[in-house]
């Protein structure tokens, strides 16, 4: 269950480049358009067909319905995006270098400040009608999935062996059957292992993304999410409680009807030619395979699929087969780089515009003061649950046994959505008086501390056993075996998880940091409720304001903690 | 033969290739002006070592890459792609994962929209020919790497090329599985059962290609030259302790490690010249093994190399790069397929693990002139200490990026041994701490 995800790298720097600026500059002046654009539009927003809630329990199992169904479209359009974004970014010189720093920015960009412009953008393409409200959920889910997948994707195509690319040009497979036979099977396992963390990262946001208010437009649509937020304003913690054992039930389903057989399908495209040793089972998998029944309505669809795959979709003309000479090739580089700087320097100035308009200096002076506030916070509580959890994994992984069944436990805790036990916090915080700036805190950490834990298992459980027996021989112990035994064994390990961890940590600030029961609100002082206050009263300047703020402040996390330890821990630290 | 219509399949004429150095720049010549004809029924054997371009000759007669000169023409026409007739086995077995066995073989032909039914029934004929009967629906995963290979051949086989391509096809496999392999093909190719017309196979092994081959074309390395042909007559069987087969091994032997007439002795074993020179990356254990090898019993200072070849087990792919470094350090000579410890080589042999680092130190400095560069630049500098990356920069102006890495690390294995500097992995800097 574990694997490296690794950064791409992009030269020998790490630091932010150019293409990083650009990247910025464009996704920024993209929501600004859109906050302008449907500023004019405010009036048919109010007119949104709220569903009725119910908090009767005998509604959750088709809340729980509607919930999965908005994931599995979400899922659809990142699997959608990523073979086209990726694709287009692996084949095409001139738009990698766009789409490359763009995704990665993206990924920096808090989740939840997308929100507000989503809603009001889709909203007002569907004026008066759900559909808009459930293109917004959709959207939500989609952002916080597909930027990973895509990048996984691009990865894996950009490292397919050479001499499967050669067989394939040798037998003369046109780009779409080399697509399906070659270049999809081979990403596959990445891909899936990929779609599962968006999907565990994804519950998270259809909680927060189904019931949103944003000024004066307020939206539920029916799911667990609506569900728990009705629960909350009502004050009703027997119906907040049901909106957590629902979700307990519908991951587990997810996982024991989706991801195990999805696990061992993807087994079977690992290009490492041995039979590995770890099995996953799945019953479900076992009932496709057993009962002749089912095989036989899954043979239609594999072969309609399978032919499809062997299309030649061939163009008639291939007008890159000459190769260009090399002075109009830099002409047209140059060309393009002056186009992508120029609209990015157009964005830039919109962005300037706009904010000045409404904010000012001390606005910004403000966000800044936040956002180190916040970032004081996810550095904080990420060593502490780092100190929490390193030892509590290592002392579980070394037992096999054990882990076996804690490891489950960590990754279902992973994918469960912390903010549906927010209101409880706030319960407690309230009644005993507490200062929310120290125990909103944990909240943030509440639902991303997992990804350490189960990493940091993974990581003791692989630790190979003759080195653990040569350091037993050796008679290490104490401080000395951490230090120089244990800590550098799962490196690599924690700092995949702790990247998740904190990735996830400064999504969860959005909400974390401004917790509602009812009408009491308790608020923490950092970027994420700025963002969040920001959201409901719907002034779309500080939105932006803040969530630049917040990406530039991931993004530099990124670039100057995360990506040099991965380096460390590829070169140095790898034990296979 | 000689008559009008007897086209050859194939022509390859004056084809050069290039390397691309680190800097982006065009680098030394992979192949020269190699010309080379393939006509109908025979096994061609390219023998050569790493670096004298074999795989990239292939690559270009399979359409795969282009060349950077020449022409390569199959029945008359241009190659500009993928040829038709063409097929291709890899060294490693290049067989996808996600399908079976039949689905393997088959994937050729769906691609080129045969029929589903005559897909099928082509298929299991070449399964059923090259022996995987009954392996149909396993993946490759479960089979071994015997099995494997027999795949690749049937996969190759079931598009009925004129020419098969081998690249190095056994050498990723034990040497009984590749034994059994090697007779397998050549009873289908003398009993004419399989489809082809022509096998082109390239191998480091020189007495596999004196087991398969009709005719034997020799490479030489850096850049690729035909250096000889030679036309094997023997007939299949053929029996490896034949005295007439041994003597043609040895003669390729003396062949292969003959100096070329007009260049200065040991310059020019590996690329490059000075401190360009590419270097092999090979363990001083390694070295100091081969050294007491020669200088022990039966050798007494003085090997056959085709005797030690089989003696250690090692192809001349690695035989060949050890005791050329050896040449290059001046402890050992080779000539006319034999290896001579020199005088230094034989105190080396005698000295105790001091001297030897010693010595090798010393031998390290006076030949191989990048290990002498780095010093002079440790001893000038005031801080005695250098960054890795100036030193690799530097090679990169001369060679591909791979093989100035591979140079400056196999520079880095010697220097320690021989204790001329110290080099710090974590900061990547070369300094003069330790050995003083």
């Amino acid at each position: 269950m574990s694997k490296l995800n690794t950064f791409p790298s992009f030269g020998r720097g790490a630091l932010p480049n150019q293409y990083d600026l650009i990247a910025l500059a464009l996704i920024f002046g993209v929501f600004v358009a859109i906050g302008e654009g449907t500023r004019g539009i405010n009036m048919p927003l109010g007119a949104v067909p709220s569903a009725d809630l119910s908090l009767d329990y005998r509604n959750l199992p088709y809340y729980a319905l509607r919930t999965t169904l908005r994931m599995f479209a979400a899922i659809g359009a990142s699997l959608l995006f990523t073979f086209t974004y990726a694709t287009l970014a692996a084949k095409s010189r001139r738009a990698e270098l766009v789409l490359i720093p763009l995704l990665d920015i993206l990924q920096s960009v808090p989740i939840l400040g997308f929100l507000s412009f989503t809603v009001t953008f889709f909203l007002g393409l569907f004026p008066g009608s759900t559909l808009g409200a459930e293109c917004a959920a959709i959207f939500a889910i989609f952002t916080s999935q597909a930027w990973n997948m895509a990048f996984s994707f691009y990865q894996s195509l950009r490292s397919v062996p050479r001499d499967l690319n050669e067989v394939t040009r040798g037998f003369g497979l046109s780009s779409w059957q080399k697509f399906w036979q070659l270049e999809t099977p081979f990403a596959l396992p990445s891909l899936i292992w990929n779609m599962m963390m968006s999907m565990s990262g994804g519950w998270f946001f259809v909680v927060a993304s189904e019931a949103i208010t944003v000024g004066d437009t307020s939206v539920k649509l029916p799911g667990v999410g609506s569900y728990l937020a009705s629960a909350i304003e009502q004050r009703r913690i027997d119906a907040v409680i049901a909106a957590v054992v629902t979700m307990l039930v519908v991951i587990i389903a997810y996982d024991q009807f989706l991801f195990r057989p999805l696990v061992i399908f993807a087994g079977r495209f690992r290009v490492e030619l041995s039979v590995s040793q770890t099995q996953t089972r799945s019953w479900v998998m076992d009932l496709f395979t057993r009962s002749p029944w089912l095989r036989a309505a899954m043979a239609q669809p594999a072969g309609l699929f399978r032919s499809i795959a062997l299309w030649r979709f061939e163009l008639p003309v291939r007008a890159a087969a000459e190769p260009m000479n090399r002075g109009t090739a830099k002409a047209i580089d140059m060309l393009w780089l002056s186009f992508i700087v120029a609209v990015a320097l157009y964005a830039l100035w919109t962005i300037f515009n706009y904010l000045s308009q409404t904010l000012t200096w001390g606005d910004v002076g403000q966000s800044a003061l936040l956002t180190l506030f916040t970032m004081l916070r996810v550095i904080l509580l990420m060593i502490l649950a780092s100190l929490i959890w390193v030892p509590i994994g290592v002392w579980i992984g070394l037992r096999p046994a054990l882990a076996e069944k804690a490891q489950p436990l960590a990754q279902f805790l992973a994918a469960f959505p912390a903010n549906v036990v927010f209101p409880i916090a706030v319960v407690l915080i309230l009644r005993f008086k507490l200062n929310p700036d120290i125990w909103l805190s944990f909240l943030i950490v509440f639902g991303t501390q997992w990804y350490i834990l189960f990493n940091v298992i993974a990581g003791a459980q692989a630790f190979p056993n003759d080195l653990r027996e040569a350091v037993a021989s050796l008679k290490i112990h104490g401080w000395d075996w951490w230090k120089s035994v244990m800590l550098p064994g799962i490196f690599p390990y924690y700092v995949t998880g702790a990247l998740t961890a904190s990735g996830g940590s400064w999504n969860a600030a959005i909400v974390a940091e401004y917790v509602k029961w009812g009408d009491d609100t308790v608020t923490a002082h950092g970027i994420g409720a700025y963002i969040a206050e920001a959201t409901a009263s719907g002034d779309f300047p500080k939105i932006v304001l803040g969530v630049a703020f917040m990406s530039v402040c991931v993004t530099l996390f990124n670039r100057l903690l995360w990506r040099p330890l991965f380096g460390l821990a590829e070169r140095r630290l790898r034990l296979d | 033969m000689l008559d009008a219509r007897a086209k050859p399949l194939f022509e390859i004429q004056n084809v050069s290739q290039h390397y691309h150095t680190g800097s982006g720049e065009i680098g030394p010549p992979v192949l020269d002006k190699v010309s080379l004809t393939l006509s109908d029924g025979e096994i061609v054997g390219l023998l050569g070592r790493s670096g004298c371009g074999k795989s990239s000759l292939l690559r270009i007669i399979a359409g795969l890459t282009k060349a950077a000169s020449g022409d390569v023409s199959y029945l008359g026409k241009p190659v500009t792609g993928p040829v038709d007739g063409v097929a291709m086995v890899f060294q490693s077995f290049a067989l996808f994962p996600w399908l079976t066995v039949l689905a393997n073989v088959e994937l050729g032909l769906r691609a080129r929209k045969v029929g589903k039914d005559e897909a099928r029934r082509r298929a299991l004929k070449a399964i059923d020919l090259i022996g995987l009967d009954g392996y149909e629906s396993a993946f490759p995963k479960e089979l071994s790497g015997g099995m494997r290979q027999r795949v690749g051949f049937a996969r190759a086989l079931v598009v009925n090329p004129n020419l098969l391509l081998m690249d190095e096809p056994f050498s990723a496999l034990d040497v009984l599985t590749a034994e059994t392999l090697r007779t397998d093909l050549l009873d289908l190719w003398v009993e004419g059962r399989m489809p082809i017309k022509t096998i082109l196979l390239v191998t480091h092994n020189i007495e596999e290609a004196v087991l398969m081959c009709n005719r034997i074309i020799v490479l030489s390395s850096h850049p690729g030259r035909i250096t000889a042909e030679i036309t094997v007559t023997l007939k299949h069987p053929r029996n490896r302790l034949d005295p007439e087969f041994r003597q043609l091994v040895d003669k390729i032997y003396a062949l292969m490690t003959r100096r070329p007439a007009n260049e200065v002795p040991r310059e020019g074993v590996f690329p490059g010249l000075g401190v360009a020179m590419a270097l092999p990356r090979i363990s001083t254990n390694t070295l100091a093994g081969m050294i007491e090898e020669i200088a022990a019993e039966p050798h007494h200072g003085k090997a056959d190399l085709p005797t030690l070849a089989e003696d250690l087990q090692m192809e001349i792919d690695e035989l060949f790069p050890v005791g050329e470094t050896l040449q290059l350090m001046r402890f050992a000579e080779i000539e006319e397929g034999d290896i001579k410890l020199t005088a230094a080589g034989q105190r080396f042999a005698d000295a105790e693990t001091d001297e030897r680092k010693k010595l090798f130190g010393d031998h390290l400095l006076a030949y191989v002139p990048l290990a002498a560069h780095i010093k002079v630049v440790l001893d000038e500098r005031p801080t005695h200490h250098a960054r890795a990356i100036r030193f690799l920069e530097e090679l990169e102006d001369h060679m591909s990026e791979e093989y100035a890495d591979r140079t400056l690390k196999a520079v880095i294995t010697w220097g320690r041994y021989g204790e001329i500097f110290a080099y710090d992995e974590t900061s990547e800097t070369f300094s003069l701490e330790n050995p003083e």
